[in-house]
């Protein structure tokens, strides 16, 4: 290869690495990117059943049961708006309480959100960003009915 | 006084980084001679920020709540180690810390530095003090962590009541596995200012590459250690019993890390063959900014995780226009001087020159998905505000075949010669081969329903076991030089860990159950009896602990897991109990009560699972001895080359 060539092959390699890259990011994130909603987003059809999502919101106070086998617990998550049944069956994270934000991933099945893993808020001060809004206006709501 | 004696020492650091900015740019513009100057001032530069280091420790080590940061972060009642470690615990402090080690690595290579030319020299160091001034501007403006504690607007607020580490953090991990990681992060920057340097003064040659080099591999080989032994921590800290969980955050500390690796690679191609200049000195520069994006990442709280200490607006936009102009000026000037760049020795096809820029290929398009995938999540919410995240379906499917695919051709690239390659090169590959085929194939017989990726991770990590050390069998093995050896134990690595991979996914039994004292649950080949929970407490928190008995034939291991409870702040963490045997790990964690007496248990039984962390320690040992092996032989020659003279 004459070196004007190889620089020009170099540079060629380069961009076809890049359109790669770009086009398998595409290729994957179309379908494979999970979307965060929540209770209302599902009551409102945003959410396709079936496909990997995050659902977050208040766990309902009252709300968490207990399954029978010890290991599966059913809950409601709220935003204030809407209300989405929760089954989960693991060992729930050491700071998921009711009337407290939860994230929890997984996927909708007959309007009952099946959740693969739970995120909590890891304690006071680390509140996920996508709960951080829905908090205050939680918060707010309930002064209002007040 | 402590901490102003740390604060001064920062601000005396930042005005001789502006000095040693000035120093250079009047040295480029004209010939004055500043070398000794320059390279004074980088080292008096580092000793400061060490000085404000150490002060920082000190303030923690004694637990002085006058200062806002120990008030925040430590607690009297903390061990002491976790009092120290704390000191990068959050925020501040560890951006202090990211900032001592940018400045003393140019104090290093002020120090040590004899390969490049002056110019060049001076002009790199200008470019690591102009790194170092944005971010002492940024760590005194915007993140000071000598600040004393405002007691008025405390009592005001109410928030009079130290708070200390959090319990996720309160683990011998914190003690290793930021500094490790921040050194290879910062490491890079070195790489960077060189680059910059050869640039600027137009002298990018095998000489330079030479002189990059031990940075590369040093940083290299930290960052390898730092990803493994946060990958450790992660598996039994978080107690879910992965490995690797995609989180933006662990992106940001392997970008880098794929940057570096091709870096690694493209530069020995520079410094044994004077070709792939301007594509190295892009590397260099994308390594450094991959470290950057992932400090932003991190530091900027846009993402939340244990890592991000804190949500500040500020900071982020801060450190985001640091990110902007550095970045910004640094392509630019790439893309000023790297088309004028000579160019190099030319290659045919078939040759290691060409194995190097398709490993570089690869790893920059793994590199390239990664950082979309990591990023896609914020770009969406900031036009559409749409929320959303990208995890393991999207990075395994992506990214995992690419991996399989570079790590076949692993094993092919070292066999082949520079410039030319003539000889039946493939036909060495045929045992190799013939290996991988019989692993698939056993796969298959033993396990028909493994699903493909492990089963082609098996194939895989099988023959390049085989493959990586041929490069060694081709001569006398006791006479290849130690950087051969590292090549060899480091790719024999990415074979030990893609096996350990493979059967994670593939063999791995997990059981989650209530049981009472008294009861037993089955997983794997193990039995394992729940025997007693009993109370339990520490310097700090109080737990639940439960006292399992695992069997399996005749002998038992006992199995102690916790729940802890910490009480400032508040939180619970689940401290599982690992027990390592050779073909594998038990893996233990008790949850919550059950009304009827019982308790929850997880348990897992994961085949080899420990080959993963082998394989990572295995690769940065190979690093490791490719770099002393380079120091060794430049120290040699240089000893020779003097013996001559005075001979």
């Amino acid at each position: 290869m004459k070196p004007k060539n190889q620089r020009l092959v170099l540079v060629v390699a380069a961009i076809v690495a890049v359109l790669i890259a770009v086009l398998l990011a595409m290729w994957g994130l179309k379908d494979r990117a999970s979307y965060f909603y929540t209770p209302a987003d599902v009551v409102a059809g945003k959410a396709v059943q079936g496909q990997a999502m995050r659902l977050g919101g208040m766990v309902e106070r009252g709300s968490i049961q207990r399954q029978a086998d010890g290991v599966t617990i059913r809950f409601v998550v709220t935003d204030g708006k809407a209300r989405t049944p929760v089954v989960y069956r693991g060992i729930v994270p050491n700071l998921f309480r009711e009337g407290s934000g939860a994230v929890a991933e997984g996927r909708l099945e007959n309007g009952t959100f099946v959740a693969d893993t739970i995120l909590a808020k890891h304690d006071e001060r680390y509140m996920p960003p996508q709960l951080g809004n829905l908090a205050a206006e939680h918060k707010a709501g309930k002064t209002l009915e007040r | 006084m402590i901490a102003e004696t740390g604060l001064a020492a920062l601000w005396l650091a930042a005005g001789l980084a502006a000095l040693q900015l000035v120093l250079m740019v009047l040295a480029l513009r004209s010939d004055l001679e500043v070398g000794r100057t320059v390279r004074a001032i980088a080292v008096v530069q580092g000793a400061l920020t060490l000085v404000a280091f150490a002060m920082l420790l000190l303030v923690f080590a004694r637990t002085d709540l006058s200062v806002a940061l120990v008030f925040e972060n430590s607690n009297v009642a903390q061990p002491f180690i976790y009092k120290v470690a704390g000191t990068w615990g959050n925020h501040e402090g560890s951006m202090l810390l990211w900032v001592a080690i940018l400045s003393v690595a140019g104090a290093f290579l002020a120090f040590l530095s004899r390969r490049t030319s002056e110019r060049t020299l001076v002009a790199a160091l200008g470019a690591q003090a102009a790194l170092a001034l944005g971010f002492y501007a940024f760590l005194l403006i915007a993140s000071n962590p000598f600040a004393r504690l405002d007691l008025n607007n405390a009592l005001f607020t109410g928030a009079l009541n130290a708070r200390g580490l959090n319990p996720l953090l309160q683990d011998p991990g914190l003690a290793f596995h930021p500094p490790t990681l921040y050194l290879g992060y910062v490491g890079l920057s070195v790489a960077f200012s060189l680059a910059v340097g050869a640039l600027l003064t137009d002298q990018v040659d095998a000489q330079l590459a030479r002189a990059m080099r031990p940075w590369v591999l040093g940083a290299w080989v930290l960052l390898t250690l730092g990803i493994t032994a946060g990958s450790y921590w992660a598996y039994y800290e978080l107690g879910w019993g992965g490995y690797w969980f995609w989180d933006p955050v662990e992106n940001a500390s392997l970008m880098p890390w794929l940057a570096a690796t091709a870096l690694l690679h493209s530069i020995n191609v520079l410094a044994a063959r004077g070709a792939l200049k301007a594509w190295t000195m892009m590397l260099a520069v994308i390594a450094f900014s991959m470290s950057m994006v992932g400090t932003f990442l991190v530091r900027s709280g846009i993402l939340t995780s244990v890592h991000a200490f804190a949500i500040d607006p500020e900071r982020g936009t801060f450190l985001l226009a640091l990110l902007a102009i550095y970045v910004g000026a640094a392509f630019t000037l790439f893309a000023v001087r790297g088309a004028t760049l000579k160019e190099g020795a030319p290659f045919e096809l078939i040759s290691r020159e060409t194995g190097l820029v398709i490993n570089n290929l690869l790893l920059s398009v793994v590199l390239g998905i990664v950082f979309l995938g990591t990023l896609y999540p914020l770009f969406v919410e900031a036009v559409s505000g749409e929320k959303l995240s990208v995890g393991a379906p999207y990075f395994n499917a992506v990214a995992g075949p690419l991996a399989l695919i570079l790590a076949v051709l692993v094993g092919v690239g070292p066999l082949l010669s520079w410039r030319r390659e003539r000889r039946p090169v493939f036909k060495q590959l045929t045992i190799p081969v013939l290996l991988g085929v019989t692993a698939l194939a056993i796969t298959i017989i033993v396990s028909p329903s493994m699903t493909i990726l492990p089963r082609l991770g098996l194939t895989v990590a099988t023959y390049l076991a085989a493959a990586s050390i041929l490069p060694l069998l081709r001569r006398n093995p006791l006479r290849a030089p130690l950087a051969t050896w590292g090549m060899v134990i480091a790719h024999f690595g990415i074979a030990v860990a893609l096996a350990g991979m493979a059967m994670n996914a593939a063999f791995t039994s997990e059981r989650l159950a209530v049981i009472k004292p008294g009861e037993t649950l089955d997983v794997g080949p193990w039995t394992v009896l729940l025997k007693d929970v009993t109370p339990g407490a520490g310097k700090n928190w109080t737990a639940v602990e439960a006292d399992l008995r695992a069997t399996r034939g005749e002998k038992i291991t006992v199995l102690k897991p916790q729940t802890r409870y910490f009480s400032n702040p508040p939180t619970e963490t689940n401290e599982a109990a690992i027990e390592t045997f050779w073909n594998g790990q038990l893996y233990t964690v008790i949850g919550k009560p059950d009304p009827s007496g019982g308790w929850q248990v997880r348990l897992w039984w994961k085949p080899f699972v420990t080959l993963i962390w082998t394989g990572g320690a295995l690769i940065g040992f190979g690093g490791a001895l490719a770099l002393l092996g380079r120091l060794w032989r430049r120290r040699r020659r240089r000893s020779d080359w003097r013996k001559e003279r005075y001979v």
